[in-house]
């Protein structure tokens, strides 16, 4: 079984944007450790005649057509936002670098 | 000091023509004000279920056969997990695992030689939102407009086979342009639907191992792009011939600076931590859905320019130049299906619309002169109502002006004069005006014919129907 380090749970709770501190580092090393080996114990099957599947269930080719429909109103689209400037959603200041897409 | 040359992979980002988002159905009319495009799919919020847009899927399948890849038969989508405040889901719906096409090629026509140049892989996505800073010194907040996010954006990944600035831009050209052609995208560079990330590492002239790559994001044009190229080149070089490593990074290019810069965050360890998204399920492209796309492709542009010397006798050299760019191609056609002058509306647009467009720097599409005025234009020389010469002025008005030629023409009385009375009678004051003409015609000399038109043609400030003056005065001088 793979043991996790407490630096790959760093790693984890700094991309996933988590502040933990030191004693729930070594709680969560312990647990997700555990986890991850009960988990582990799927290796034992022989899959090699399987294929790789991404679902439990086989459903294909499940499509909308190209139609707009109605969006959300200004008001309500802002309604749940902790905070909001004219018709945007106001978060704390960002590096203008970054973004993925 | 050694020389070196680089070696540049382009990652191209257009977002596709659908009327809808890729997993909603939320309209993604540019210029809408923000955050009314949206809805609960796209806002990501919880306990929704994205469902494809099956046009996207088409577009992405299109796209991927005219870039001559091959199509993967079982594609899925994975989510790429990152935290950025224009990503509401905190991850972006993409494909890893299975890309929709792979190993594609495009040839460039680089200075008359072909160059070919290896795609990697085309995939199918989800645009993220738009981030607006204040501009507030010091202000401590970011405002986020989401209308973007969802909107369906094909990565076109190239392999690093593009060796200089000139196939960079044929490159960036030829991608656009085919884009255009098979009808997947606007490619509207000013509204951020066509955009290029550059890779780019340098190597020794002569030697083929490849250097670190650095990536460079944030280009929006293709200017910016090239001035990216050269100015990497430029500090790579540098750098190596000063004995320093290159770090792989991503970097910025700022256009203030003319310069590209490292990024200041290190969100650039990224780690995605793909995985494939269990509320989307696989999308299966038979080899007859696969084969109906490809039968069904649009007009590709050699096939056009074909069709345009045949069907509207056009000049090899004039198909050539009005396919060279889709929008132009279909302005042309749009002005024929108006007016059935096609070699006069050819002439025209080779000379003043490609003018006009060039100095404008805009595409046909956003010329003020529809085609339609184009083809009034032509209507009105090919009828007799005015001449050549006051067609160009109509023309230049209605561009500078954006008003309708025959409105032009009915306003400022600029209808030719094909009355012969009114006409007889600037011929008569021009006969008298000038003696030494008449007696050179009447001499033999004909040349001095046209001379004494022009004349009358003054006289009725161009609005004289020619034929008819020519007419009249060999009438008179005759008799
Ligand atoms: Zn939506």
């Amino acid at each position: 079984m793979a043991e996790l380090s407490e630096e790959q749970v760093r790693d984890v709770a700094m991309l996933s944007r988590l502040e933990l501190t030191d004693d729930e580092i070594r709680h969560y090393t312990k647990d997700l450790g555990s986890i991850l080996g009960y988990v582990e114990q799927l290796n034992e099957l022989d899959t090699s005649s399987v294929l790789p599947t991404s679902h439990s269930f086989h459903v294909e080719n499940v499509f909308r057509e190209d139609i707009v429909r109605p969006s959300l109103s200004n008001e309500e689209a802002l309604a749940n936002a902790p905070d909001h400037e004219d018709e945007c959603f106001k978060v704390p200041a960002v590096l203008q670098d970054g973004g993925g897409a | 000091m050694a020389t070196y040359e680089p070696v540049i992979g382009f990652e191209v980002h257009t977002e596709l023509s659908t009327a809808t988002k890729i997993f909603c159905g939320c309209d993604i009319t540019y210029g809408a004000p923000p955050n009314t495009q949206v809805c609960p799919i796209c806002l990501g919020m919880p306990g929704v279920l994205p469902v494809l847009n099956r046009q996207a899927i088409e577009y992405t399948i299109r796209t991927a056969i005219a870039l001559n890849c091959e199509i993967t038969e079982r594609t899925v989508f994975d989510r790429k997990n990152y935290y950025y405040p224009d990503l509401p889901k905190n991850y972006q719906i993409s494909q890893n695992y299975a890309s929709l096409g792979l190993n594609g090629y495009v040839d460039l026509d680089v200075n008359g030689t072909t160059k070919r140049v290896r795609i990697n892989n085309v995939h199918l996505e989800e645009d993220a939102g738009k981030l607006i800073h204040p501009d507030i010194p010091g202000a401590d907040y970011s405002l986020v407009d989401l209308n973007r996010a969802g909107t369906a954006l094909i990565e076109i990944v190239s392999e690093p086979d593009i060796d200089n600035a000139d196939e960079a831009l044929a490159y960036m050209q030829t991608l656009k342009n085919l884009l255009e052609y098979i009808e997947v995208s606007d490619c509207k560079m000013q509204e951020g639907r066509l955009r290029f990330e550059v890779n780019i590492s340098v190597r020794e002239v002569g030697t083929k191992t490849l250097g670190t790559k650095v990536e460079i994001k944030n280009l929006n044009s293709m200017k910016t792009a090239l001035k990216c190229i050269e100015y990497e080149t430029r500090r790579q070089s540098d750098a190596l011939n000063r004995g320093e490593k290159i770090i792989q990074e991503t970097r910025l290019w700022d256009e203030a600076v003319g310069a590209t810069r490292a990024m200041r965050s290190k969100e650039d360890a990224h780690d995605y931590r793909y995985f494939p998204d269990p509320d989307l399920v696989e999308v299966h492209i038979t080899p007859e859905w696969r084969e109906e796309v490809r039968a069904h492709l649009p007009e590709l542009q050699d096939a056009k320019r074909r069709r345009f010397v045949e069907e509207y006798g056009l000049p090899e050299y004039d198909a050539r130049v009005l396919t060279s760019a889709k929008k132009t191609a279909t302005y042309y056609e749009h002005a024929v299906a108006a007016h059935k002058n096609p070699k006069s509306l050819s002439n025209w647009m080779m000379t003043e619309v490609l003018r006009e467009l060039n100095a404008r720097d805009v595409e046909a599409d956003e010329f003020p002169l529809k085609s339609e005025g184009l083809a009034s234009i032509v209507r009105m020389i090919d009828e007799g109502k005015i001449s050549g010469k006051i067609a160009k002025d109509v023309f230049a008005k209605a561009v500078e002006t954006g008003r309708a030629p025959e409105e032009i023409v009915q306003s400022e009385g600029l209808l030719q004069v094909s009355d012969t009375g009114e006409i007889e009678k600037f011929v008569d004051e021009a006969i008298a005006e000038n003696p030494d003409m008449v007696a050179k015609i009447q001499g033999g000399n004909a040349k001095t014919i046209q001379a004494l038109v022009g004349q009358v043609m003054k006289k009725s400030r161009g609005k004289a129907n020619p034929a008819l003056v020519n007419e009249l005065i060999n009438r008179k001088l005759q008799s």
